[in-house]
């Protein structure tokens, strides 16, 4: 919608490897009205990273190519925009928390030199200035935020010596740094051990609503999706097949593909039986 | 009834260095584990972020020293063979991380070729057995000649798992082998897994944090806080009837997606409200830790 904060519209990608070209997203459509909390599930490989990668303008030419459609943040369309100014919003404007925490992470430096050369340029992006000490001092409180036990621990660690829910959370850290409006998480669970995960959707929750930030939860967790959004987008092979509030996605769903995605749920409760033998036997 | 896999003691301690490289202490990573795992059986080990789970798996596989205890395969010691050719062949690994696990210049091919030829599969056969093993984890043939960048985050998960069964392993360490998965690819591994350790008489050792997948995969479970086993049992008691908080803290965690399951939890209040400063967390973890030591 056009007063949505990020909108997405009939979006189309393809990649070109090896000469063959396939196309990825094909019309993807979606919005993430301010302070409203958006999940996109979808299975492996239905798109979801390049949908999110398109938006924060990370997607490699060649091989990637943006055939169609838009992405309006704010009002503006991000495709036709100088590249300058696009720069300028990616990591102030809107966050990106990645899928791999280890890829992201330089295992070179301490979490500290990494947090603070980030805050450097997004200040500098801003015209802001801060000097290393206040500057290290919005690192501590960032990573108190995302409940590490001792920041300045943390702080002073290489990635290596912190365990992989640490990683993501140290992630995390980082995109909360300069305070965006949006935050795209693309499945910051996955690492996370249930108690982590679930003080984590639920600190992601409250900065949505009081801090009046936006939130994109990408996952293929349902329950994950149950726990945070108001409204779900499906996504299969490219393709959005479904979109609702998420209460009723659950109640009633309507795609065949979404009805099999809840159906492979395992429960707490038990009684999921796998191995073919076993449901035989 | 025989023990596949016997751990007694087990302790691994990491030195803790201040801000100019000086150690001023230890963590205690793994403290005094102990828990076998009988032939063919699946034992799941549950826990937090740091508990100790990936070091426990890496002390098995060798990739790490024990601080002290022992690790018996099979019955016999396996302090200082690990690493060795028929270690290998005997207990294999999938790892977390799907993309820092497979070596970005090789094709999925030749990733999958490298315990083949370790093991003694002869050249000709490989391409026939890549074939095989992709198809086991649902990944067209083709797939063999890409690379992991060209891969999304759960088909690189697959491979891993192709790989570590090329040299049909007895042990298989599963760490977090789905987490990267959508449901229906994750129900169709596991009933691969399933159905592998029927046919083949697998033991596996399955680190998950996603109790849901849990409750339906191992038969026992031990939960682990701060390195040390604070509950262990049969899945469904431990899950039905849990002894301790951490335990509860954990099943009262879990996103669910349907109103039974969130009945099943037990109803303890998370952290709610604003953001706790890091000393009011330490507060709690220490009244967590102490409910546990009661
Ligand atoms: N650099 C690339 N070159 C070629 N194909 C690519 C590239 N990056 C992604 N793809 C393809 O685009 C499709 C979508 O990938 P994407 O990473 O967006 O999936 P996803 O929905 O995020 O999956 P997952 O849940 O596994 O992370 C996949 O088929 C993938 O193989
Ligand atoms: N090489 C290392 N040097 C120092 N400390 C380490 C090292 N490896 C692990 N640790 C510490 O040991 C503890 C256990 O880490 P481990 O990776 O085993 O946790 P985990 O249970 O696998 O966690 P996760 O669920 O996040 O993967 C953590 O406190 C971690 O910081
Ligand atoms: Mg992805
Ligand atoms: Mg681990």
């Amino acid at each position: 919608m056009a007063n949505a904060l990020l909108s997405v519209r009939n979006l189309s990608v393809q990649f070109t490897t090896y000469g063959q070209t396939n196309p990825v997203l094909k019309g993807v459509s979606l919005d993430v009205p301010a302070r409203s909390q958006i999940a996109l599930v979808g299975e492996s490989g239905s798109g979801k990273t390049v949908t999110m990668r398109a938006i924060m303008g990370l997607l490699r030419s060649p091989p990637a190519k943006v055939t169609g459609g838009e992405i309006f943040y704010d009002g503006r369309d991000l495709l036709t925009m100088p590249d300058r100014e696009r720069l300028k919003l990616r990591g102030t404007a809107m966050s990106m928390v990645f899928q791999d925490p280890m890829s992201s992470l330089n295992p070179v430096f301490t979490i500290a030199d990494q947090m603070g050369t980030i805050l450097k340029y997004a200040d500098r992006r801003l015209g802001r200035s801060r000097n290393g000490r206040e500057r290290m001092a919005r690192v501590h409180e960032v990573l108190g935020q995302v409940r590490m036990r001792d920041p300045e621990r943390v702080a002073r660690s290489y990635p290596i010596m912190l365990s992989g829910g640490m990683r993501q959370r140290v992630l995390i850290a980082m995109a909360l740094l300069s305070e965006p409006r949006l935050l795209i998480a693309d499945e910051p669970g996955t690492a996370l051990d249930v108690t982590t995960q679930a003080q984590i959707l639920k600190l992601l929750k409250d900065l949505v609503e009081e801090r009046g930030l936006a939130l994109l939860m990408i996952t293929h967790n349902l329950g994950v999706v149950r726990e945070t959004s108001n409204y779900v987008y499906v996504m299969n092979k490219g393709v959005v097949v479904e979109h609702r509030p998420t209460a009723e996605l659950f109640e009633a769903p309507r795609d065949d593909y979404t009805k099999a995605l809840i159906a492979a749920v395992p429960r707490l409760t038990g009684g999921t039986s796998f191995g073919k033998a076993g449901a035989a036997a | 009834m025989s023990a596949m896999l016997e751990i007694a003691g087990l302790t691994k301690l990491f030195p803790v260095r201040n801000g100019f490289g000086r150690k001023t202490g230890d963590v205690r990573a793994v403290d005094d584990v102990s828990f076998s795992i009988e032939k063919g059986k699946v034992y799941g080990l549950a826990g937090e972020s740091g508990s100790g789970k990936s070091t426990i798996a890496r002390m098995i596989m060798g990739l790490a020293r024990p601080t002290g205890g022992d690790i018996r395969l099979d019955g016999h010691s396996i302090i200082g063979e690990t690493g060795t050719r028929a270690y290998g062949r005997k207990v294999q690994m999938v790892f977390q991380n799907p993309g820092s696990s497979l070596n970005p210049r090789r094709t999925v091919g030749q990733s999958i070729a490298v315990p083949l030829a370790a093991h003694g599969t002869p050249a000709r056969e490989h391409r026939q057995r890549i074939a095989e093993l992709l198809e086991m984890v649902q990944l067209p043939a083709d797939f063999a000649l890409r690379y992991p960048h060209e891969l999304s985050g759960g088909q690189k998960q697959r491979v891993a798992i192709a790989r570590a069964l090329a040299v049909a392993p007895q042990l298989l360490i599963l760490d977090e082998p789905t987490s990267a998965l959508d449901v229906s690819v994750q129900a169709r591994v596991m009933d691969l897994l399933v159905d592998l350790g029927r046919q083949l008489g697998l033991t596996y050792l399955f680190i998950s944090h996603d109790l849901s997948l849990m409750r339906n995969f191992a038969d026992t479970v031990g939960v682990l806080y701060l390195g040390k086993i604070v509950e262990t049992g049969a899945t469904a008691s431990v899950f039905e009837a849990p002894q301790h908080d951490y335990t509860r803290l954990l099943l009262a965690s879990v996103p669910v997606i349907s109103a039974e399951e969130e009945a099943m939890r037990p109803k303890i209040p998370l952290i709610d409200g604003e953001i706790p400063t890091a000393e009011q967390l330490i507060a709690l973890r220490a009244a967590v830790s102490q409910r546990i030591e009661k």
